[in-house]
């Protein structure tokens, strides 16, 4: 089987054999294939700037595999300040002994991403390290995008509103749960699908009808239970959310049962969450379910005046709690 | 019929029925002569309803007549320090792999944890099943693997079948170090204190699953108190209530079983059997927070001296006692004398990301359960539940 070896990031034929019959094949275009020490970019108006990096362990997993997600998480970073994605860096780590067909395949999973959003890979860096180094395969993207909206309707955590009503854009925790049921020594059958993917055309999409978004942000890490404790914080606001409207999964739900876990400090990589004036809560809903990711969309809270910086949980019963940021390691409980 | 998943809590959570519940709970207590200064007192004695109590928000939903004690059904919560000693110090022999289960793994002991010990190198591992224990054993035959055994009754059959196998495969890299508890000992230790105020105990139904609503039968009759074996859904949490209050009312003192789906008298015999052939009640178990209870933990019988860490690795091990930091009252939130929101620490120096008392270890512990689902302050209250 052919492997990635240490003389792959040596910098010399070897190197350039990886980078031509790999990564120019894959993500080709003008700006790249100039192969100059950085790349030079026009761009007008206003730029958004982001930096992530992808440390996924299994590196494949349903619904995608680092390479998605290394595209997914950057470009919806930019995404959620409302800006158009257009350039990518992209830096392998690659641990000595990968599989070649399994770092093709991740490179062809992220031109196809690429694909959907428009943006392109216009710098990169390749490091092959000794076994043990890093697990397999560590990719960083960065990337800048146009912000399309005026400064003063840039989405922020800083703008929610009493008022607003706060929608989540699908179903929640599945991300999360696909890497905990992957997971070394959890043997779970499930076919659960991860969530990852580009959010762009959807944000476009809201921009364009002229949606006004108070606040936007992909519920990645931390989850749904983070961001909203995030957004009550940074705004002083509270959120009061229901808590039967929010929309799990009955598998990933299953999960959670099994395991002691709760689905709102999942991770998510493509169910995203939005602020809007309440008046424009049907017209955002009425934008995301044209979109088949977004079917489940729904408005779950709103924000409130009172008790500043918590997030409100409303259970059908008529009790409330208080939702706390997700703290520590995510582990079983035992019985 | 097709089951699914959700088909097992779905009807446990449904809106109307607990409400109706609430309802019926409300008329019942009426009847009670329990009033809001003096009110009835059950103890909850498992965390795990500790968590549904407070993750559903039942205490704002049921008459103010009535207080819930947590009590000690925490595995996590009750381990004394100087056992989590035990354990970090296993963990960093050389070529030792050190298994055990959940949270323990971030438990602080006298000066680390088990995560510190792990981050610092040691091969320390969360099983997601016991059973797991052997597959690693026969993965690392050079190297020595000691499962960190805990739980109440719920998790000691899992625990005795790992013993089996390994008996059975005879693995010799494989060793136990053996922290089941029972759930009886403890209940009475808490009752038997003249500061107790117990009327009535809710019991957990996974620990009946195996030992039995029996369990409980000279307690109702020795402390004359109603206990109700529950499950762990709200319409079971609320259902055992109403129960509760209708024997106070009728002067009763019985064993009731509301899990009646999964829990019989008699409980899972094969499994007392699997327990009771490795498995024997120590002299006396230390309990974090309320100290030593005669005959409320199990060890390795001495036939199986072989494969307990305990006697293997005794030269390591010290049994000296360590104590909780002095501010700390969680012995007296586990007897019902006083609440978390009581504690001149909580949410100040001690809370789940640097606990100092057992309470507010594990996400079952009564702290733990205040700190997290604290109840929302409304604008009126003078002080906020976090103590700021």
């Amino acid at each position: 089987m052919k492997r990635v070896e240490l003389s792959h990031g040596g910098g010399g034929a070897e190197t350039q054999q990886l980078i031509q019959s790999l990564f120019y094949q894959a993500f080709g275009n003008e700006i790249l294939l100039k192969s100059e020490d950085a790349a030079l970019l026009q761009v007008e108006g206003q730029i958004a700037f982001t930096t992530d990096s992808f440390t996924v362990s299994p590196l494949f997993f349903q619904g995608g595999n680092i390479g998605n997600l290394a595209i997914a998480g950057t470009v919806n970073d930019l995404a959620m300040m409302a800006a158009e994605p257009l350039y990518l860096s992209c830096a392998f780590i690659i641990e000595e002994g990968l599989p070649w067909v399994e770092l093709e395949s991740i490179v062809l999973s992220m031109a196809e991403e690429l694909k959907k959003c428009g943006a392109k890979v216009v710098c990169g860096d390749t490091k092959v390290v000794p076994k043990g180094a890093v697990d397999q395969l560590f990719i960083n993207t960065s990337g800048i995008g146009r912000v399309v909206c005026d400064a003063i309707l840039t989405p922020s955590a800083h703008q929610l509103k009493q008022g607003d009503a706060i929608i989540v854009s699908g179903d929640i925790g599945r991300h999360g749960a696909v890497i905990l049921s992957a997971r070394e020594g959890m043997d779970l059958q499930s076919d659960i699908v991860s969530d990852c993917q580009v959010l762009w055309p959807m944000i476009k999409a809201l921009i364009d009808t002229g949606v006004e978004c108070h606040a936007l942000r992909d519920a990645t890490r931390g989850g749904l239970s983070a961001l909203l404790n995030e957004w009550a914080a940074t705004s002083q606001v509270s959120i009061e959310v229901q808590e039967d409207q929010i929309p799990i999964d009955s598998a990933v739900q299953g999960l959670c049962e099994l395991l002691g876990f709760d689905a709102l400090d999942f991770a998510n990589e493509g169910s995203f969450v939005l602020s809007v004036p309440a008046d424009q809560a049907e017209l955002a809903l009425g934008v995301l379910h044209r979109f088949p990711p977004c079917q489940k969309a729904t408005q779950i809270g709103s924000v409130k005046g009172f008790q500043t910086g918590q997030v409100i949980l409303q259970t059908p019963w008529g009790s409330q709690r208080r939702l706390e940021l997700p703290k520590g390691e995510l582990l079983p409980r035992i019985c | 019929m097709n089951l699914s998943l959700k088909d097992f809590y779905q009807g446990f959570r449904d809106p109307q029925t607990i409400k109706a519940l609430a309802l019926q709970i409300e008329q019942a207590a009426q009847q009670l002569d329990a009033t809001p200064e003096t009110p009835l007192k059950i103890m909850e004695v498992c965390g795990g309803h500790t968590h549904t109590i407070m993750k559903y928000g039942l205490g704002q939903i049921l008459p103010n007549n009535i207080e819930f004690i947590h009590g000690p059904g925490c595995p996590v919560c009750i381990m004394p320090k100087e056992r989590i000693d035990h354990a970090i110090v296993l963990a960093k022999m050389d070529n030792t792999i050190l298994l055990t289960l959940g949270d323990m793994i971030r438990v602080p002991g006298s000066k680390s944890s088990l995560a510190k010990t792990r981050a610092a190198g040691a091969d320390i591992r969360a099983l997601y099943t016991p059973l797991d224990a052997i597959k690693i054993a026969q993965e690392n035959p050079d190297k020595q693997v000691i499962f960190f055994a805990i739980g109440f009754e719920t998790t000691t059959p899992m625990t005795a079948a790992v013993i089996k196998q390994a008996i059975a495969l005879k693995l010799n890299n494989l060793f136990f170090h053996i922290n089941h508890v029972l759930v009886p000992p403890a209940v009475v230790a808490i009752m038997q204190d003249d500061r107790c105020q117990i009327d009535a105990l809710i019991g957990p139904s996974h620990v009946s699953v195996v030992s039995g609503a029996k369990i409980y039968l000279p307690l109702a009759e020795q402390f004359q108190v109603p206990i109700v074996v529950s499950g762990f859904e709200p319409v079971d949490v609320m259902q055992s209530i109403l129960k509760i209050i209708q024997q106070v009312v009728a002067k009763k003192h019985q064993v009731e079983i509301q899990y009646s789906r999964a829990v019989s008298l008699e409980g899972n015999i094969t499994a007392q059997q699997l327990i009771a052939t490795y498995l024997e009640p120590r002299s006396h178990f230390r309990w974090r927070g309320l100290g030593d209870i005669p005959l409320s933990g199990l060890g390795l019988k001495a036939a199986y001296t072989a494969l307990d860490a305990e006697k293997v690795f005794a030269d390591q091990l010290s049994n000296e006692p360590i104590d909780d930091h002095k501010l700390c009252i969680c012995g007296d939130i586990l007897r019902g004398l006083a609440k978390p929101k009581d504690c001149k620490v909580f949410g100040r120096g001690c809370d789940p990301t640097r606990p100092l008392g057992s309470c507010m270890v594990s996400s079952e512990g009564a702290c733990h359960a205040y700190y997290k689902y604290a109840e929302v302050a409304l604008p009126s209250s003078s002080q906020s539940v976090d103590g700021s």
